[in-house]
């Protein structure tokens, strides 16, 4: 980190990093991604340093004695290095996952089956990704712990009112997420976490949209576990993170067993690894890791502090861009110091998968549907929205790109 | 932007602006409703049986143009056919939409002009949820006439 807000991102030439945005497209013009909070698009340097270790380090890691292996192992050993330091935690309790998914489903197995009983709460909010909702539900039905959803204010914030008075003497678990991939939303995760503890509860952060996008200090937020993933973050698919605490990771028992986690196994039963290896059953992902590693170097680089810059100034531009666009309305909260630069809107008269439809004919890449956030959307009362997202890469020209094929679209399904 | 026309014929846009057959009918014989997954969009269809045909047929719910368009021309073709005849026309169309049947016009009416979504993997699901609604209703209605004859 330490890099200064000073100088804001070069994003233009950022673009030249990354293969998908440096190429051009067959009908002429540039790839206008406004998608990254479904998956970044990957440097170059990342996958250069994911094709060198498959070319010159590619052993199975820890078990082997020659030296190959020990290469294998320290570049994934690297990753994790990485990774912890980005968002300031201790190595050996930052797990390696498949994806933010299974971190999550991690903490809702290995503790909550074994910890819940009937009557115990888990209390998520209504802005929660699905992979931070079903986990909890599937535990629930087998422990008889209640699964409770914290409301959203018409502003798309937590109803933090509503959040104290749900935080009770059951509550075992609140599991928040740190900046909502539907409405960008950043929630007081410090402020939830504090209140949490003081009731006895553990507390979950999903910090999926926030940790590729801003700095972001596991041990300032607090909490006992924060899932993230890789491929949000300039890293490949295949690889996510549970950073918890010490204490928690050593009292928990495994998740999923196999090679790797055990220290010893015998005909009467096993014991286990140290962490974090104890929860990372079967070969890990490799080559993923390596390439996290240089993706973390990258975001490093350049600096957390002048990304969230660079995107908040964005999230501005395509507020105003939107509000431009007659039969727009946009979700979220409108104060850019309260959001990310995922921004949900919604066109009068045209269904958000027409909009993704016809931007794609003009190069403009944006997500519709529900987002995995289907009790959001009861919420907020429709079935889906189109979302543009953006990130280190973008530019204006692509927010003014939205805007003018938004105006067409509204020509082309005759609602101008 | 040969590539959108062809998604977006005019056909479609139309029957978008003005569904036909929109809306519930009371008193059904069967009712469904299924939605897409993908983007939660919703299909309630009721079918009103006589004599062995669909007698009457509505579709409600909200989606997006080629899902809206594609269940107002589904209540067009598909009202006056007897059951088999329905199943049909429903088999056809789910072929035409997965590239393997020619269309032909004379079955499916209108809805010939949804040929160039089969084009689009993610739309194929939004043209179909109206029309594979109908062969569950139908599949709904056997099941519980069967019991009581009918
Ligand atoms: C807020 C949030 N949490 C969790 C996830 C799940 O990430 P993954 O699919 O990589 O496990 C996502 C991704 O869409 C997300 O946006």
């Amino acid at each position: 980190m330490g890099t200064s807000a000073h100088t804001a991102l070069d994003a233009r030439a950022l673009r030249a990093e990354f293969p998908i945005l440096a190429a051009p497209r067959p009908g002429g013009g540039q790839l206008h991604y406004l998608d990254s909070a479904a998956t970044s698009q990957k440097p170059q340097r990342v996958l250069d340093a994911m094709d060198a270790y498959y070319r010159e380090a590619n052993a199975n890691v820890h078990r082997g004695v020659y030296e190959l292996a020990a290469e294998a192992t320290e570049r994934f050993e690297a990753g994790r290095d990485a990774v912890a330091r980005l968002v300031n935690h201790p190595r050996e309790a930052t797990v390696l996952t498949k994806n933010a998914t299974e971190a999550i489903n991690l903490v809702a197995w290995a503790w909550g089956a074994r910890e819940l009983s009937d009557g115990d709460e888990v209390l998520v909010t209504m802005m929660e990704h699905h992979s931070n909702t079903v986990p909890w539900q599937l535990v629930a039905q087998m422990t008889g712990a209640v699964v409770r959803f914290c409301p959203v204010t018409p502003e798309g914030e937590i109803d933090m009112d509503a959040m104290r008075a749900m935080i009770g003497p059951r509550t075992r678990m609140v599991a928040v997420v740190h900046v909502s991939n539907t409405l960008g939303t950043i929630n007081p995760v410090r402020e939830i976490v504090a209140m949490a503890h003081e009731a006895g509860a553990l507390t979950l952060v999903d910090a999926t949209q926030s940790v590729p996008h801003m700095p972001v200090d596991a041990a300032a937020i607090g909490s006992d576990f924060l899932a993230f993933t890789g491929h949000k973050m300039c890293g490949p698919t295949g690889i996510g993170v549970l950073a918890a605490t010490p204490e928690r990771l050593r009292a928990m028992e495994p998740f999923l067993g196999g090679g790797e986690m055990i220290s010893d196994v015998t005909t009467e039963g096993s014991t286990w690894n140290d962490i974090p290896w104890k929860f990372e059953a079967g070969t890990p992902p490799i080559a993923e890791s390596v390439g996290l590693g240089e993706a973390v170097r990258f975001l490093e680089e350049l600096g957390p502090d002048r990304i969230r810059a660079h995107e908040r100034h964005l999230a501005q531009q395509m507020l105003d861009a939107l509000d431009e666009v007659p039969g727009v309305t946009v979700f979220g909260p409108r104060q850019v110091e309260r959001r990310g630069a995922a921004v949900s809107f919604s066109l009068d008269g045209v269904h958000p998968h027409d909009i993704g439809q016809f931007l794609d004919s003009k190069g403009v890449c944006v997500r519709a549907g529900h987002h995995c956030t289907k009790p959001l959307m009861r919420h907020l009362g429709v079935q889906s929205t189109a979302r543009a997202s953006a990130y280190l890469y973008t530019t204006e020209d692509d927010i003014l790109a939205l805007q003018s094929a938004l105006a067409e679209c509204r020509q082309w399904f005759g609602v101008a | 932007m040969g590539g959108l026309d062809d998604l977006y014929q005019q056909l479609i846009l139309d029957h978008y602006r003005s569904r036909r057959g929109r809306g519930r009918i009371e008193g059904a014989s069967a009712s469904v409703h299924e939605n897409n997954p993908v983007c939660g969009d919703e299909c309630f269809l009721d079918i009103l049986v006589e004599d062995g045909r669909i007698a009457d047929i509505r579709a409600d719910g909200d989606g997006c143009s080629i899902s809206q368009a594609a269940a107002s021309m589904l209540t067009e073709v598909a009202r006056g056919k007897d059951l088999d005849e329905a199943l049909d026309l429903v088999e056809h169309f789910r072929l035409m939409m997965h590239g393997d049947a020619e269309p032909d016009e004379d079955l499916l009416g209108d809805a010939v002009a949804l040929e160039g979504v089969a084009r689009y993997p993610v739309r194929v699901k939004c043209a179909l949820l109206s029309w594979l609604a109908l062969r569950d209703c139908i599949a709904e209605y056997r099941e519980t006439t069967a019991m009581g004859g009918r």
